[in-house]
């Protein structure tokens, strides 16, 4: 179509050539911008920072930049006794507690060379599992969140405070658990909190399936999930991911059946394996576990024995409260526990578990003393970050938030 | 499996074994500072091993006169299901160790942290800076003369108003 140049617009056109001015900007293609995202960007979960180079729209090359909730606990456990140390595991990752308490004293009993009776056995798995549901719940609700859609954050959220009240009664406290012990737990399971988590089990596949509802037909949701964020299974292995995310990406490998602690091996679940490797990949993991996660609390409550709860071990383990005031020998060995510490053998262990982020390990060397002399955390979200600028390479700036809700990470593990 | 293991390093890399140590199961090998990119190449490589996944790498500071610090490599294989540890011992004068990332891929950050707090220096590290404490800071935390309180000064941080 051509528009008839008007005698004014020419007189500019011919004012412009004579004086042979040029008229210059940059292309928004072929210069690049720098995006600062982060610490304070509520789609980080957390206090993550990115540091993103953009073409257009489009991310050319991601540095993460880690450190901003650094609170040095590995020099901290080298400073406490063992037990001491337990309180810390709870500010690890957050979101799922009890399962960092659980990893931390089994890696501690190994070291001391002590078993939980079967009765705690089957409480920290339960523990655990719980754990699990809460942490996947969250993922759920803020990835959904993060693609735009507010309803399943909510019902996620909603579900999450029944298992919050469930600790509440579990353990005394709705957050920050503290509830195992070396040798055994803080306290056994009531019969109020028994049958909090019967009826949470009972009513939650329904609510899972009310949520998926909402989702997994979406069209919103689904194009910008299907494709993103695409890590091979070769990566995936080279970069050490473990848990939902490396199962997102077609590897078979649950440490819970692979190389079973507590209970698990006598216990009946399903790991789920996707092949894609995208982001909706990962949520389906997460979706499909949280069913998983429903069997193997089922499968406890029915075999859970009647019993102790604490390894009979009275140099190791704490001795009851109401021991103490009448019995001289446990108020003894309360004393030297709890100012000596423990005193494990000279050596070093390293204990994993499959926590809900992937493989939380902890290596402990001891020289024989009451405390820890190195306590390492292997942290699964400080490993999976590590794929982010291989994740957001090539995609658009709008994806970069949905794929930091598929790895799932949170910052109180990544620093430590 | 750990027979086998010890089995077949010794018979490829007799000379780079320092000791083997097994204490509570858990398999762990003292390699020759120098031959840690071989072995690491051979046990990933290695059809039976197969050791794919490098889980972690972490310092340690035994604050001793002779190997004060030691580089532990995590290593599993998702075939075997099957996990061993590896070690180099690095001396305080001459804190260099050979990297790992030419091998797996996630040695990357996890020895930017051994490096941040232990000072050990990883040659051929494609990006060797510090992770958590912030640039331009002095010290290694997590070294055993390093105070728990840190030192007064030595973190820059915002003014009080």
């Amino acid at each position: 179509m051509n528009i008839p140049i008007t005698e004014s617009q020419l007189k500019i056109l011919r004012a412009l050539e004579n004086q042979d001015t040029t008229i210059t900007f940059d292309d928004p293609l072929e210069s690049d911008m720098v995006l600062n995202m982060g610490p304070q960007h509520p789609a980080t979960h957390g206090v993550l920072r990115l540091i993103i180079r953009l073409d257009g729209e489009t991310v050319v090359a991601a540095v993460p930049e880690l450190g901003y909730l650094h609170r040095g606990y590995e020099k901290l456990a080298e400073n406490m006794s063992f037990h001491e140390f337990i309180p810390h595991t709870d500010r690890l990752d957050y979101l799922s507690t009890l399962a960092n308490n659980v990893a931390y004293v089994l890696a501690v009993e190994k070291l001391a060379g002590i078993e939980a009776p079967r009765r705690a056995q089957f409480i920290r798995v339960i523990c655990a599992e719980l754990a699990r549901l809460t942490s996947h719940l969250v993922a759920l609700g803020t990835m959904v969140m993060d693609t735009g859609a507010v309803t399943i954050l909510l019902w996620a959220w909603r579900e999450r405070e029944k298992i919050q009240d469930i600790q509440d009664e579990l353990t005394g406290v709705r957050f920050t658990t503290s509830f195992t012990r070396v040798g055994g737990l803080a306290q056994d399971m009531s019969d109020a909190s028994l049958s909090m988590i019967k009826d949470f089990i009972q009513q939650f596949p329904e609510k899972l399936i009310e949520c998926e509802k909402l989702v997994l037909k979406n069209r919103i949701f689904i194009q910008r999930c299907e494709g993103i964020g695409v890590i091979s299974k070769e990566d995936a292995i080279s970069l050490g991911w473990t848990g939902p995310n490396l199962r997102g990406s077609g590897v078979d490998h649950d440490l819970r059946r692979d190389n079973p602690y507590l209970v698990y091996n006598e216990l009946d679940f399903h790991v789920p394996v996707y092949n894609d490797g995208d982001t909706l990949a990962r949520f389906y993991v997460r979706l499909q576990e949280m069913r998983e996660s429903v069997k193997i609390i089922q499968q406890c409550l029915e075999k859970m024995p009647q019993g102790p709860i604490h390894a009979s071990n009275p140099k190791k383990v704490l001795p009851r409260k109401e021991n103490i005031y009448g019995k001289m020998e446990e108020l003894i060995h309360d004393f030297m526990i709890v100012n000596f510490g423990i005193n494990p053998p000279v050596g070093e262990v390293y204990h994993a578990i499959e926590a809900s982020k992937g493989e939380l390990g902890f290596y402990i060397v001891s020289k024989g003393e009451g405390v820890p002399w190195r306590l390492k955390i292997r942290s699964p979200s400080f490993v999976n970050l590590q794929a982010m600028p291989l994740l957001v390479k090539g995609h658009l700036i709008s994806d970069v938030v949905a794929i930091i809700g598929s790895i799932d990470p949170v910052m109180g593990e990544a620093d430590k | 499996m750990n027979q086998r293991i010890v089995e077949k390093l010794q018979s490829h890399f007799a000379d780079s074994i320092v000791s083997v140590n097994e204490f509570r199961e858990e398999l762990t090998i003292v390699i020759k500072k120098n031959d840690i990119v071989k072995v690491c190449q051979f046990l990933r490589d290695d059809d039976e091993l197969k050791f794919d996944s490098l889980r972690d790498v972490c310092g340690a500071d035994y604050y001793r006169p002779e190997g004060r610090f030691e580089v532990v490599y995590n290593l599993y294989s998702l075939k075997n299901k099957f996990r061993m540890r590896l070690k180099v011992r690095v001396e305080e004068e001459n804190v260099h160790v050979p990297s790992v990332t030419c091998v797996w891929q996630s040695a990357d950050w996890a020895e930017r942290e051994a490096y941040d707090m232990f000072g050990i220096i990883f040659d051929n590290h494609p990006d060797l800076r510090r992770i958590y404490m912030p640039e331009g800071f002095e010290y290694h935390p997590l070294r055993k003369e390093f105070p728990l309180m840190g030192i007064p000064g030595s973190l820059p941080l915002p003014r009080k108003n």
